[in-house]
């Protein structure tokens, strides 16, 4: 169900962007300690746009690693299992730098086309 | 037609967000300090509440308590004689499984937020959702309880990050269940390194004072106007 939740504010975010015209795609980047899962959001995004602009768009996925570094020794490193301290020195100074992403990249969307002469 | 790519790059939670602040402004404006409570359904938010919200000194505390459907949560508080707002989120799709901004917004009008030092706005039981939806909450506290397992903040590392305390509940239970409090914390620190934590039982009060003094000092910190 979170990712009902995510999908709505996906809708909502294109929808605003396309001020009414039709949406055929929407490229999302979805940082992986975002814990949402693909196929589910895919299901419930198709749900949610229906009735909306984005009824039938196309929902394109980039998952974006959770890459960490330490603010006491500067160890960079990615994590796939939850475990924030540092593996080099210990530290509880983390800084997450890429993995919390829940953004709208882009919408693709249908515009009439202007006549060119 | 053709069709172009339009540009965005946007956080999706940013029309949240922006509420969020708004609420944020208004609560400052008032001078309330606005915990949001959370947990997975069954952990003891509103024990835990009903055990401390009588005892808070000279703190004014009020309560917005969020449900999917019904009373049974705010009815069990108001006998604690203390200002209740009852939230439901059943108009949404289905009934929504958290509180958003925009919720929390739309029962500012019913909370006497002049009246207040401490508003704990309960949000709907649920580990996953409540932690993407900022409400405009100053501090974020979370109940885990024994009963549910050691290994929780592992698989719910979204909402074992996205608070500064954690309460784990129903320590009174642990002679009966398979539930190493030692595992947990190391699980928690993994998660959330450094996190502030209490052990408590809601039931027999055990671990209680901790969180009490928690709330008296968050809801006396500021004012003492020159």
């Amino acid at each position: 169900m979170h990712e009902l939740s995510v999908s709505s504010a996906i809708v909502d975010t294109a929808v605003r962007h396309a001020e009414g015209r039709r949406v055929t795609a929407v490229q999302v980047r979805l940082g992986r300690l975002r814990q949402v899962v693909p196929s589910s959001l895919a299901f419930y995004f198709e749900l949610v746009a229906r009735e909306t602009v984005c009824e039938g768009a196309r929902l394109d996925q980039e998952v974006v690693p959770a890459a960490l570094r330490c603010a006491d020794c500067a160890h960079a490193w990615e994590i796939d299992l939850p475990d924030f301290r540092c593996p080099r020195c210990g530290s509880a100074d983390v800084a997450v730098e890429t993995g919390e992403e829940l953004e709208v990249a882009s919408i693709e969307v249908e515009e009439a086309s202007e006549c060119t002469v | 037609m053709h069709r172009v790519k339009v540009r965005v790059v946007e956080d999706a939670l940013d029309a949240n967000t922006t509420i969020a602040a708004a609420n944020r402004a208004d609560f400052d404006r008032a001078g309330v300090t606005v915990v949001n409570l959370m947990s997975a359904p069954g952990a003891g938010k509103t024990s835990v509440l009903e055990r401390v919200l009588g005892d808070l000194g000279d703190v004014r505390v009020g309560v917005l308590e969020g449900d999917v459907q019904g009373s049974l949560d705010a009815d069990r508080l108001a006998s604690l004689h203390v200002p209740v707002v009852q939230l439901n989120t059943d108009g949404g799709f289905g009934g929504e499984c958290h509180l958003d901004a925009n919720m929390v917004r739309s029962a500012l009008p019913a909370l006497p937020l002049d009246e207040l030092d401490l508003l704990i706005v309960e949000n709907v039981g649920n580990l996953v959702c409540p932690a993407e939806f900022r409400i405009g909450e100053d501090a974020r506290v979370m109940v885990s309880s024994v009963a549910e397992g050691e290994d929780k903040p592992l698989k719910y590392p979204l909402m074992f990050r996205a608070c500064e305390l954690v309460l784990l509940n129903k320590i009174d239970l642990l002679p009966h269940v398979d539930f190493d409090v030692e595992h947990f914390l190391a699980h928690l620190d993994a998660v959330h390194p450094g996190v502030e934590h209490m052990a408590m039982s809601a039931r027999t009060g055990e671990g209680l004072a901790a969180f009490r003094d928690w709330l008296v000092a968050l809801g006396t910190r500021e004012e003492v106007p020159a």
